[in-house]
């Protein structure tokens, strides 16, 4: 169930700033099982499900959107000239299948770069249009591609999505949602907008929301391929607990709740001191008088490519520590 | 208000009160409700006759200027820029320091005197220094104490085929509209904001956008065009001459989708020259509004602006006009 719930969620067309199908097939999966849902100003998911008097409102959120390129222009020669949306590198960009909303496909490129920095400016999508007037049929200038959907097994464990970061925090999110009967805290599902260009959506949802806790649900990077070492965290060792990372000090209360969380339900876990990078938890943390915040991370290979890999073994730890910490004494 | 009066106002991020005392005299006849909130904006209010819709539009008041650090002891005034000024700019400016407005000039190491490897680099702000005639560090002080504004000494001028130069067309060219929006009136409420300290973050914008209660907030700005030299077609962002841009998103924001398109829809509906701007580089107030407490749609309309942040931009008279006719557009939409 799990695994299915993530293979639909990673075939939906969705990049930052325009997550609206994405919200629409969580919808659907969770109308049955939640009290309340609707979606906010930014295109955030905000889904609820009421907890026992006296119990606290914890916020989970895991973002929607992910990383793309967006058309600035066109040559007259009918190729589209990009740029990013979000932390798009060059290298993962060399000659890859890339989609748009309208169904439109094609490969973005890196032309020869005669010596420069290969940069932003180098990069072009070919979508097979002869001219200019032609592409214009086909794609509007301010049109955003992705990687094209797809998932494929690695190994006996494992799944490569260009997506996974974060629709695999999406699935966990949603099976925690569906698999969670009468918590004793309200849990409040936000599944968030523009987290790859800043933790946006997040910012906003939770001034809504109001949250006595949060957590983030993310992935983090790896540090078990070669001449890879930080973070110390692995794929298959278990979800991992954020200590810190650019956006958030994880607050100490927090994060020993889903430590505790994980040794009640006897799963494993790691720990993640992450030297960059940052989730929605840091935005959760500033809002309003402060948010007392945590992140569960799903460890992922080759984060931010064509092929992020993510271990299923670590996904059931985490579910197992979020259905334990929404139970929790807070 | 006349576009020259208020690109000829000195008012840099921290510093609009010139600004802000113009506008408020201008505004306060064409609005309901007009007040100065603690960030030091102008918010006017104008009801509307059904008030079926909350509109914003916001403009920033600030431009960019420079700021007194302290003198040498031969009399020269250091200084760094307030807001983003390239330094390429400034050489042998004329500039007005301070409140008793003294004049002076940009100066820099005469060409002679310069080695090889110096005329290969760019000065910096600690190779350069105001000139304001003094002797001493203590004449120099005595009308231009640190903490002074340093303003360019240029003034507004029309050329060409309906273009002026100015210095502070960013972003006086959206002050100028928000009041000619504030002459006309609509079925929505409708909020002009006139902001502080853009230039250096986007700060006023935060506490306009913290009691704004708006369904849309529309920012008018002035952005950079690129059309020029031999910069490649698709390398120009904007050019003048072919109506406002509309923004699909910079680095401070992502517009809302809809009202992106409603925005293009509209301007094509209208016969209004538009754009799309073809960059996502820069940042604006809009970047502010959205994410202030549970977030608002937003989108930016510009003015094409070559030169941004220098003495001497240069906006063309009839995308002025177009930002001006689109916004109206919008503000009369049922």
């Amino acid at each position: 169930m799990m695994l299915d719930t993530l293979k639909t969620l990673l075939a939906v067309w969705g990049p930052t700033g325009q997550e609206g199908q994405v919200a629409q097939e969580l919808q659907q999966m969770l109308a049955d099982k939640a009290d309340a849902m609707r979606v906010d100003v930014m295109g955030n998911l905000i889904v609820e499900k009421k907890g026992q008097p006296g119990g606290k409102t914890l916020m989970f959120s895991a973002h929607m959107d992910h990383i793309g390129l967006v058309v600035t222009d066109i040559e007259d020669t009918g190729y589209l000239r990009v740029t990013n949306v979000g932390g798009v590198s060059v290298d993962s960009m060399r000659c890859r299948h890339v989609a748009f909303g309208n169904g439109v496909q094609g490969v973005a490129v890196c032309q020869p770069t005669k010596g420069e920095t290969a940069g932003m400016q180098h990069l072009f999508v070919d979508i097979g249009a002869q001219d200019r007037a032609e592409a214009l049929t086909m794609v509007q200038l301010g049109d955003v591609c992705v990687f094209a959907p797809d998932c494929f097994p690695v190994g006996p464990h494992r799944f490569a999505s260009p997506a996974m970061d974060d629709r695999c925090a999406c699935a966990l999110l949603a099976e925690l949602l569906l698999q969670t009967d009468a918590p004793r805290n309200t849990v409040v599902g936000v599944f968030s907008v523009q987290e790859e260009v800043g933790l946006r959506g997040a910012a906003t949802a939770a001034y809504q929301v109001a949250p006595d806790i949060g957590v983030a649900i993310d992935v983090t990077a790896w540090g078990d391929t070669p001449e890879v070492k930080l973070p110390a965290v692995k794929l298959g060792a278990g979800a991992a607990i954020k200590f810190m990372d650019r956006s958030m000090i994880a607050t100490p209360c927090v994060r020993d709740a889903l430590m505790a969380a994980a040794e009640k339900a006897g799963v494993p876990y790691q720990r993640e001191i992450l030297p960059f990078g940052g989730t929605d938890g840091g935005a959760i943390q500033h809002s309003r008088g402060g948010v007392p915040t945590g992140t569960l991370s799903i460890p992922c290979r080759y984060v931010h490519s064509a092929c992020e890999t993510i271990d299923m073994r670590d996904m059931e730890s985490g579910l197992a520590i979020l259905k334990e910490f929404v139970n929790g004494e807070y | 208000m006349e576009l020259k009066t208020l690109c000829e106002l000195n008012g840099a991020s921290g510093n609009e009160g010139a600004v802000r005392k113009a506008i408020l005299e201008a505004a306060r006849p064409l609005c309901d409700h007009v007040r100065i909130d603690r960030m030091g904006n102008v918010i006017a209010y104008k009801k509307g006759r059904t008030g079926n819709r909350r509109l914003m539009f916001s403009a920033h008041m600030d431009e960019v200027g420079f700021i007194i650090l302290d003198a040498t002891d031969d009399g020269l005034l250091q200084f760094r820029s307030v807001g983003g000024i390239d330094p390429r700019v400034i050489v042998s400016k004329y500039v007005l320091v301070g409140e008793k407005q003294v004049k002076g000039v940009i100066g820099a190491l005469a060409i002679h005197l310069q080695s090889a490897e110096d005329r290969k680099r760019v000065l910096g702000y600690d190779s350069l220094y105001i000139d304001i005639g003094a002797k001493t560090k203590d004449e120099a002080l005595a009308d231009c104490p640190p903490g002074s504004y340093v303003y360019f000494d240029s003034s507004y001028q029309p050329f060409g085929d309906g273009c002026v130069v100015s210095k502070a067309l960013d972003d006086r060219v959206g002050c100028y509209n928000l009041l000619r929006l504030l002459e006309n009136s609509y079925d929505a409420d409708v909020t002009c904001a006139f902001v502080t300290q853009e230039e250096v973050g986007l700060r006023g914008a935060h506490g306009a956008a913290f009691d704004a209660g708006a369904d849309a907030v529309i920012v008018l700005e002035g952005t950079t065009a690129g059309d020029m030299g031999d910069v490649e077609k698709v390398r120009r962002v904007c050019e003048p001459g072919k109506g406002v841009t509309v923004s699909f998103m910079d680095n401070a924001s992502i517009a809302n989708r809809e009202l992106y398109r409603e925005l293009l829809a509209l301007a094509e509906e209208k016969g209004i020259a538009a754009q799309v701007k073809r960059a996502s580089t820069g940042g604006n107030d809009a970047g502010a509004y959205q994410r202030t407490q549970q977030g608002v749609r937003t989108c930016v309309l510009s003015v094409p602006c070559r030169y941004i942040h220098g003495p001497s931009s240069v906006v063309k008279l009839s995308d002025v006009e177009a930002q001006y006719q689109l916004a109206r557009a919008f503000a009369e939409q049922a």
